[in-house]
């Protein structure tokens, strides 16, 4: 293997990737093959480093040194200064990473000082397409020392007593889950992986594939020995391309060394995973429809029981779990159980990883252990809202959580508070909302999420959300009398007592939420035909204040002609026309515009 | 793949690559690759490092490259910083010297005086 | 089978732990209201109406969980008249009603609807949403379906019963969330798809979202005409189902009764189709006896079914060969009543109009075939289901149970009881396997009932020992019922792992007694009486007391015979009896090999 005294690794994420980081990768590889470095300096692609408002990022190894908002006619420079002459680029480097000219290593960033990353371990730490670096970091240590050294009931218990909980949204004990599902006598079992993310804003998921598939597919061979399972699905979106192109050459690489396939490590143990794409529909991320999607049928749950560890896929037993939660697996298997739970809280032991968005400014993904604050992540790996706004709520657990507030910000984040909250962890989205927001805007989003999205199987979900959908409308068009109010609450709560899956019991949580923690906010909606934070178009007015100079430029800019005034003299908005385009607004030099 | 132990030969070759990476080490080795560093021989110095350090597994050991050092009559320069020890420079150095710095100064914690500024005074 | 102890509304009771706690309740005496759920077809949970308060040991469950898939436990205590399950349920029927079509006064449906019943039942009063409803659709494309999407509730009846129990799959969820739809693949109208018309979707359908293509304002038409001649006939199944109607148990045998409705109504003539069956079976024997005799295309398949007709020209076109040529007796009714009857009583055909009363939908297309014809002149003109019957029967202000019983008109309403067996599964072959046996051995047997081919198992087999050309001959026969078990029978015979001579198929579970043009038995009184069973016994008992059980025996058939067609499968016959078929194509569009080659991956 060739030694190199220098590693560029480019970040191939699908964040990243969006904005070039490919081509600013083929720009290194150019320049350093121009100025005759290649033999001493590599270029590596590499999965999510979880900063995603810094994008595209680079880091350069032996340094650490971490540039950051990447650009192509940048790479010349970095590739002459820095790994010609050995001069750190100190203008491009991510801010934050520097001490008085002096670089801190990664570790003592804001960013990641507070995290712990397990899942994420080896995101933009390795190559995701080289197995070799994967086994560098102890990869398939933990598949070699089960299927060498353990027995299948040894691994269950030891993902009972690490305490792992589902990380895609319920929190169910992966230990107990695997415990149901082995010791049925079937013909065949099966372990599906997945990876049909798709909470708006969170994407996880997307990064343990793309920056760690190997960890994946370990983690399913080893799911597949302890339930006696010989095939597993991994149920990957058709959106997220990177991933599954790096899945493929994963297993192709993986079968190639033999870590899956026929008689892995000599113990008789098989085992083989197959990539299913699905088109991207939320709800197929329930595990009776993703079975149901994977068979060919259209992507419908249905009832549970049968539970899936009883009658799966294709009617065998079956285990499903998330991509995070698997990439937790090999990870507890090599260190125990023990080392797993001296972090995060007694009942959610372990790390989570958040997607963070919204008004934050530091959006992207972090990895924290249980039992957090939410302070802590808001404020200290965030970095707060920007624009010094007021941090008014975050809603977790995507359009099945709910939002939780200020008042609740020192709350230890685990999957049992934000439930008690009214929220849920779900698959870890976390969207920032400060004073700008409205909270029935807010609310309307989610909603509106959930109606496109329900597979339209059980009547509360079809036709209740859709519904609710118009009672918000009223609200925010301020039609709503207090009665739609009752009606909307008594809706949503026949929607969570009666929906058949998890999807459509959960549709109403943002509903419910806001309406528990911000009424008052509905209620100047309903009651004075207001909307507090300004965002509900149809409740605004635009009004000229005494400022106002006479100049005419906003009578000339509008589209209605709704502004009368002569020059020099007061102008003043017809209501009843204005469509509230703001054009005038926008127009006005003396800012005597204003929104009420 | 059949055993254990197979995994792990092909771990402990891999490892190699993957020391770079790692910032969390102790020693540090500094080889000054300005154009007078270059022009003087730095390069293969430079590669000389990384293969011996990888070569011996100093997995504590990290190479970087810097700017010019400011006696560019004395390149290649290597600078080495042990912990809590004051920083050794090494001046003329080639892939011969480099050798015996590994493994006297970086291994054994020997400094090579005759290699240092102050022999050549 | 274990039991288990369960509490429902304070009551103890123990059952058996394979029970779902709807059926619990129902042994309770407790009645939960269900839409969407179908026994055995379709358990899906969906429609949220079934909903109960459940503890398991005092542990509550957390939502109130569907109890038509919801299997019992030990310690159960099942609550089902709470307000919060009286509330969700009423809140889930105002929700569906909010997206219904609610013209219910004028609604085919009307007084046979699951949906209004359960309205009322629930003291739904109001329609509290006022809202978006989804884009409606209506298909009336097809002769024999119409398709009327502004009514579907989307409870998937029709789709598990087409999928799962006739193997077929026309009708899914399509599209999703608010918008989703039952319909055809990519928005086909029926006709366009592969539909067989069986109409046993129709039969699940608990609302008017689909139902049969009606003629009855045409026939009312005809029978104001002064210048036609209105003949009716009416199939075996018919009069087994027409009292269904108007509120006599399932399966009561109104064939009196019908006769004199029908002659109420104004047709000039009532006769049988019974009539023309026993005519199909010494047509359909002679031609059996003649290609098991002269090496001819086996097994032969019976054609009386025209949804099986359907479902072979499209699915198995390969067996398109092994049909029967006879015409359905349908189509043999027709063209026999305009030409030896019309002849015989000096009327112009073309004066003379066949209105058909089935228990069938596909019937209404069969009428329709280009090659049901003679002469220009078509054999059958309207053809009405037994629904459709009912419907004139109270337009046209009949007190139906107040009639006294009457008989068919000469000549074309003499039958046989193995005539009127034709209406249940197993019905043809029996009939045929009478005179075949008679014909074979030339005797006239007395052990005429074949009960190895009544009942219903999906596929029964048989075999009989008779003497052809004095060798004794093994003829061995099949019977199959509903399009998925013809499926088997015809894989196994492709397959090679099956041969026989003779094989009756009929599309419609349970043979016509159950075809889709049947009165509507909701799902909640399918729980307590199988429609099949109930009218195939009324069937049989008619046969049991007929004198006359053998279609060779029938005096006009050997009469039509002697004075007409001279002898089966005779040149006339070939003429005014028989048919051709030709293989369907499962979806008419331009590029159908792209389009294969698409849905095969």
């Amino acid at each position: 293997m060739a030694l190199y005294r220098s590693h560029v690794l480019v970040c191939g994420g699908t964040g990243c990737n969006s904005s070039k980081s490919d081509m600013i990768r083929q720009r290194f590889e150019e320049k350093i093959i121009e100025m005759g470095l290649d033999k001493e300096v590599q270029v590596i692609s590499t999965g999510c480093f979880g900063l995603c408002e810094e994008g595209p990022i680079v880091v350069i190894y032996p340094e650490g040194a971490f540039y950051s908002r990447m650009k192509i006619d940048r790479v010349d420079r970095i590739v002459e200064e820095h790994l010609f002459k050995g001069r750190i680029v100190k203008e491009y480097l991510y801010e934050e990473s520097l001490d008085k000219d002096k670089l801190k290593s990664l570790n003592e960033v804001d960013f990641y000082s507070k995290q712990k990353r397990v899942a994420l371990r080896n995101c933009g730490v390795i190559n995701p397409e080289d197995i070799s670096e994967y086994i560098a970091r102890d990869g398939y240590l933990a598949l070699g020392k089960v299927l060498t050294e353990m027995t299948p009931v040894d691994v269950i218990q030891v993902m009972k007593d690490s305490g792992l909980r589902g990380r895609g949204g319920g929190g169910f004990h992966t230990g107990l889950k695997w415990g149901f599902a082995a010791p049925n006598q079937a013909d065949q079992k099966y372990v599906i992986c997945n990876a049909d993310e798709g909470d708006p804003g969170a994407f996880m998921d997307r990064s343990v594939l793309e920056g760690d598939p190997h960890a994946v597919l370990e983690a399913m061979a080893i799911a597949g020995y302890a339930i006696g399972a010989t095939k597993g699905f991994i149920y990957v979106r058709a959106e997220y391309p990177i991933a599954v192109k790096r899945l493929e050459i994963a297993i192709g690489q993986a079968k190639e060394m033999g870590l899956l396939g026929k008689n892995i490590f000599d113990s008789g143990f098989d085992f083989e995973i197959e990539i299913r794409l699905g088109a991207g529909a939320f709800v197929c991320g329930e595990e009776t429809a993703l079975i149901a999607s994977i068979e060919g049928q259209r992507g419908m749950p249905r009832n549970k029981p049968p539970f899936p560890a009883i009658k799966g896929l294709f009617g065998k037993p079956t285990i499903i779990n998330n991509v995070e939660t698997l990439a937790n697996v090999p990870q507890i298997i090599i260190n125990g159980a023990d080392w797993f739970r001296s972090f995060g809280s007694e009942k959610s032991p372990g790390t989570k990883v958040f997607a963070l968005g919204g008004k934050i400014n530091n959006t992207g993904l972090v990895e924290i252990p249980m039992g957090t604050t939410l302070r802590e992540v808001i404020y200290d790996i965030g970095g707060g809202c920007p624009n010094g706004k007021a941090f008014k709520a975050v809603q977790t657990g995507g359009p099945s959580g709910g939002c939780i507030t200020a008042d609740y910000i020192d709350t230890k984040i685990d999957f049992d508070t934000l439930t008690d909250l009214g929220s849920m962890m779900g698959s870890g989205g976390m969207i920032v909302m400060d004073e700008d927001n409205c909270m029935v805007d807010i609310a309307r989003f989610f909603l509106e999420f959930t109606v496109e999205e329900s597979c339209g199987k059980c009547t509360p979900c079809r036709e209740g959300t859709k519904r609710m959908l118009e009672i918000l409308d009223l609200i925010t068009q301020g039609k709503a009398t207090l009665e739609d109010l009752d009606k909307l609450e008594k809706l949503a709560i026949n929607i969570k007592n009666t929906a058949l899956c998890g999807l459509g019991q959960t549709a109403p949580n943002p509903v419910l939420s806001t309406m528990r923690y911000f009424r008052e906010e509905y209620e100047a909606h309903v009651l004075e035909k207001r909307c507090p934070a300004g965002v509900c178009k149809s409740l605004l007015s635009y009004y000229i204040t005494e400022d106002c100079r006479g100049c005419t430029k906003c009578a000339k800019q509008c589209p209605v002609n709704c502004i009368e005034g002569s020059v020099k003299k007061l102008h003043i908005i017809d209501q009843d026309k204005c469509i509230k385009c703001g054009a005038c607004m926008e127009a006005c030099p003396f800012d005597s515009i204003i929104i009420k | 793949m059949k055993t254990l132990d197979e995994l792990k030969k092909i771990r402990e070759d891999a490892k190699k690559n993957l020391e770079l990476r790692n910032t969390d080490k102790t020693i540090r080795v500094v080889v000054g690759m300005a154009t007078c560093g270059i022009s003087a021989g730095a390069r293969p110095v430079l590669q000389t490092f990384v293969e011996e350090v990888s070569k011996r597994k100093l997995h504590n050991v990290q190479v970087v490259q810097t700017g010019c050092i400011g006696m560019c009559t004395y390149e290649p320069i290597v600078e080495i910083t042990m912990p809590n020890e004051e920083k050794v420079t090494y001046v003329f150095m080639d892939t011969d010297k480099v050798k015996k710095v590994v493994s006297d100064h970086l291994v054994n914690g020997r400094v090579v005086v005759d290699y240092t500024i102050g022999a050549l005074k | 089978m274990e039991k288990v102890n369960v509490t429902i509304n304070g009551k103890k009771i123990s059952v058996p732990s394979d029970y779902t706690v709807l059926f619990a309740a129902r042994e309770a005496g407790i009645d939960i209201p269900t839409l969407c759920y179908l026994k055995d077809i379709n358990e899906i949970a969906a429609c949220r109406l079934c909903v109960v308060e459940v503890d398991i040991k005092g542990r509550p469950m957390r939502n109130l969980p569907a109890s038509c898939v919801l299997k019992v436990e030990e310690g159960m205590n099942i609550r089902t008249n709470t307000s919060r399950v009286r509330e969700a349920v009423r809140t889930n029927l105002e929700l569906i009603l909010a997206n219904h079509n609610r013209e219910c006064l004028t609604c085919f449906r009307n007084g046979t609807c699951e949906l209004q019943k359960l309205c009322d039942e629930m003291g739904v009063d109001d329609i509290a949403y006022e809202g978006e409803k989804r884009r409606p659709i209506l298909d009336q494309v097809s002769m024999s379906i119409v398709r009327d999407s502004s009514k579907c509730i989307l409870c998937g009846r029709c789709v598990n019963m087409c999928k799962q129990v006739q193997g077929i799959g026309i009708l899914d969820f399509t599209r999703r969330g608010f918008e989703t739809e039952i319909a055809p693949a990519f928005d086909f109208s029926m006709a366009d798809s592969p539909c067989v018309y069986c109409g046993q979707c129709i039969q699940a359908c608990p609302v008017a979202a689909l139902r049969e293509r009606t003629n009855i304002d045409d026939v009312w038409d005809a029978l104001e005409d002064p210048e036609k001649f209105v003949v009716v006939q009416t199939a075996p199944a018919v009069r087994a189902s027409l009292g269904e109607e108007f509120g006599m148990p399932v399966g009561t045998r109104v064939t009196g009764k019908m006769v004199a409705a029908l002659r109420r109504l104004g047709f000039d003539k009532v006769f049988d189709t019974d009539f023309t069956a026993d005519l199909t079976i010494l047509e359909e024997g002679t031609e059996l006896l003649g290609r098991i005799k002269n090496g001819g295309k086996l097994p032969m398949i019976t054609s009386c079914s025209p949804g099986w007709i359907r479902y072979c020209e499209t699915f198995y076109p390969e067996f398109v060969e092994n049909l029967s040529s006879c015409k359905s007796p349908q189509q043999m009714f027709g063209a026999i009543a305009k030409s030896y009857y019309a002849k015989k009583i000096g009327i112009d055909p073309k004066n003379m109009v066949v209105v058909s009363i089935m228990p069938c939908i596909a019937k209404k297309t069969e009428a329709n075939r280009l090659e049901m014809q003679v002469d220009g002149i078509r054999d059958v003109d309207f053809s009405l289901t037994t629904r459709e019957l009912g419907n004139m029967i109270k337009q046209g202000r009949v007190d139906f149970k107040k009639l006294s019983d009457e008989n068919f008109d000469l000549i074309l309403g003499e039958y046989s009881g193995a005539g009127v067996i034709f209406g249940a599964t197993g019905g043809v072959m029996e009939a045929a396997l009478r005179t075949v046996a008679d014909v074979l051995t030339g005797q006239d047997l007395e052990n005429i009932e074949y009960h190895v081919v009544r009942g219903l198992d999906g596929v029964k087999e048989a075999s009989v020992v008779l003497p052809v050309d004095g060798v004794d001959t093994e003829i061995k026969v099949a019977v199959a019922h509903g399009t998925k078990n013809a499926a088997k029978v015809l894989d196994a015979v492709k397959a090679g792992e099956k041969s026989y001579h003779f094989i009756e198929i009929m599309a419609c579970p349970g043979g016509c007694v159950h075809g889709g043009g049947q009165s509507h038995v909701s799902a909640k009184e399918r729980l307590d009486v199988n429609p099949k069973v109930s009218r195939a016994n009324a069937l049989y008992a008619e046969d049991a007391i007929m004198v006359n059980r053998k279609s060779h025996k029938n005096p006009e058939i050997s009469k039509l015979y002697a004075e007409f067609l001279v002898e089966p499968n005779g040149h006339l016959s070939h003429k005014l009896l028989h048919t051709h078929y030709k293989v369907k194509k499962q979806y008419q569009i331009e590029n159908q090999d792209d389009f294969e080659e698409l849905i095969r991956k």
